[in-house]
């Protein structure tokens, strides 16, 4: 009988991880589009590391931070009670950072790519930023919305690098989808590996077409050729 | 009234310019900003609205000081109860018309004048479509509606009919004149077309290279030669054709085809597209009850 927790595990992951996400990505897509700060580029780069570094790299230094035996993680322990490594809160902390960049571009580019006449008539009626990014430039980007939701919550499924550094391999807690293949391989146990490969295989295919479906206005009817 | 005393350095083609205008106008005039591509008319439009910065000069309108660089004023346009159409018409694709329209009330405003826009706008039939559904001058009718809407003081068009054809201008600017004299308004409107802006305006003022070289009534500004008749109006040149030894002028004026004899010496300088006063001096007009 197969054991379904790693991969509700992962689902619960990528579903939290996406939410929080969301709000992250917002006021710093929309801080990028609009700064004219020379530390732009800087912090364009940080949220864009995560594409190339290797994860192990990521969850390497999260390990270094959150330990209990370092100031941070020490800091964290005796004055919020909670550990971030090797537990699931550490694990939504990491993916976050990790797929940052999978939300944070697409609204990035979502938002620059609205005429500015559109924020500055909302502005000369009167609306305050918070109205008009909120009711003309939010709901006029929502191909880049979903696109960031979609893709961030399909990268952390795909996660492993970062969650065997920072996360293990606890059962019910940390041990995702990915790691559970990876456990089933060590065991020379393929029949499971296999079926636990094959549903992320096809839940991947399946949102990533519904990405491209989306985008691609197969579903509205004024498709353009 | 406006008062306006602006600097500005831009970055234009031909390298850097630095805008300066120095303006007053009066409250119910309707004034066109002409000139070149690239002149400073849309950024000194934008200053006005607050949507740019000015490196230095003050704005005053009716003796509230909206911007003052020496004292460190500057009212954002949240505050400055201007209505701008911009050229790109600016409508909210998500908002269906009526929605564009009550998104830009003003809070606590009566709410009935939405709908009386749209009666005004002609645009009953079409205030649940969506913006992108409409023809270029219904987008023009909505953004005009949805300007008004706000009761503003003042209206700032920037090449509003630059993308219409002929019949549909026509039509809209009469619009224009009926709801600037209907709701008092100030109106400082962008345009080349100089048929539209005689039809239009009170005043006009011509920029060159970031400066105002000329300010006047239309008649003034765009004849240059002073006549004596009265009986002009400004067209286009649609076609120049030989007869013998004269020439015969095809002249477009409003969206009447005049056609004026002329002599070759007159039709030298002249050419397909050329902007021409058709006058006549001495001159006994006939007229017929109808």
């Amino acid at each position: 009988m197969l054991d379904w927790q790693p991969l509700i595990l992962t689902f619960q992951l990528a579903f939290i991880t996406t939410l929080i996400l969301l709000f992250v990505a917002i006021p710093l897509a929309y801080w990028l589009v609009h700064t004219h700060s020379r530390m732009k580029p800087i912090i364009e780069t940080l949220v864009s590391m995560p594409l190339v570094l290797p994860p192990t790299v990521l969850g390497f230094y999260f390990l270094l931070a959150f330990s209990p035996n370092n100031a941070f993680g020490a800091w964290l322990d005796d004055w919020l009670g909670v550990r971030l490594v090797f537990s699931f809160t550490g694990l939504v902390l990491a993916s976050v950072l990790y797929s940052l960049p999978f939300m944070v571009h697409p609204i990035q580019a979502g938002l620059a790519a609205l005429p500015k006449s559109l924020s500055e008539a909302a502005y000369l009626m009167g609306k305050s930023k918070l109205t008009t990014l909120r009711a003309v430039q939010l709901p006029n980007i929502r191909p880049a919305l979903i696109t960031g939701m979609v893709l961030s919550f399909a990268h952390t499924v795909g996660e492993f690098g970062v969650v065997l550094m920072i996360g293990g391999n606890i059962p019910g807690k940390t041990k995702v989808a990915s790691i559970a293949i990876y456990d089933e391989v060590e065991a020379l146990n393929y029949g499971a590996a296999n079926v636990y490969s094959l549903i992320l295989f096809a839940l991947s295919f399946c949102i990533l077409l519904l990405v491209y479906m989306v985008n691609g206005n197969y579903f509205s009817g004024n498709r353009q050729l | 009234m406006i008062l306006l005393n602006l600097q500005k350095r831009l970055q234009s083609a031909a390298g850097e310019m630095l805008l300066e205008v120095n303006c007053e106008i009066e409250a119910g005039q309707f004034v066109t900003l002409y000139g070149v591509s690239g002149v400073g008319k849309t950024s000194t439009l934008r200053m006005l609205a607050g949507l740019m910065q000015a490196d230095s000069g003050s704005i005053q309108v009716d003796g509230k000081t909206w911007l003052d660089s020496s004292k460190k004023i500057n009212i954002p346009p949240q505050e400055r109860g201007i209505a701008y159409v911009f050229q790109d018409y600016a409508l909210f694709p998500n908002m269906s018309v009526r929605q564009n329209l009550a998104f830009a009330l003003p809070k606590n405003q009566d709410k009935r004048i939405i709908s009386e826009l749209i009666d005004l706008m002609e645009l009953g039939a079409l205030q649940n479509r969506k913006p992108a559904t409409l023809s270029g001058g219904q987008q023009q009718r909505v953004a005009l509606a949805r300007a008004l809407v706000q009761s503003p003081r003042i209206l700032l068009l920037d090449e509003p009919l630059a993308a219409l054809d002929r019949k549909i201008r026509l039509k809209l600017q009469d619009y224009l004149l009926q709801v600037h004299r209907q709701f008092q308004l100030t109106t400082i409107l962008i345009s080349h077309d100089i048929g539209e802006i005689s039809k239009l305006s009170d005043r006009v003022l011509v920029l060159e290279a970031g400066k105002i070289i000329k300010d006047g009534i239309p008649a003034e500004i765009f004849i240059n030669k002073p006549l004596s008749g009265k009986f002009q109006f400004i067209g286009e040149v649609l076609h120049i054709e030989v007869q013998e030894v004269i020439f015969i002028v095809t002249v477009l004026i409003q969206n009447t085809l005049v056609k004026v004899v002329a002599q070759a010496d007159e039709v030298e300088n002249l050419a397909i597209g050329d902007k021409v006063v058709v006058a006549s001096k001495a001159f006994n007009p006939i007229l017929y009850k109808v």
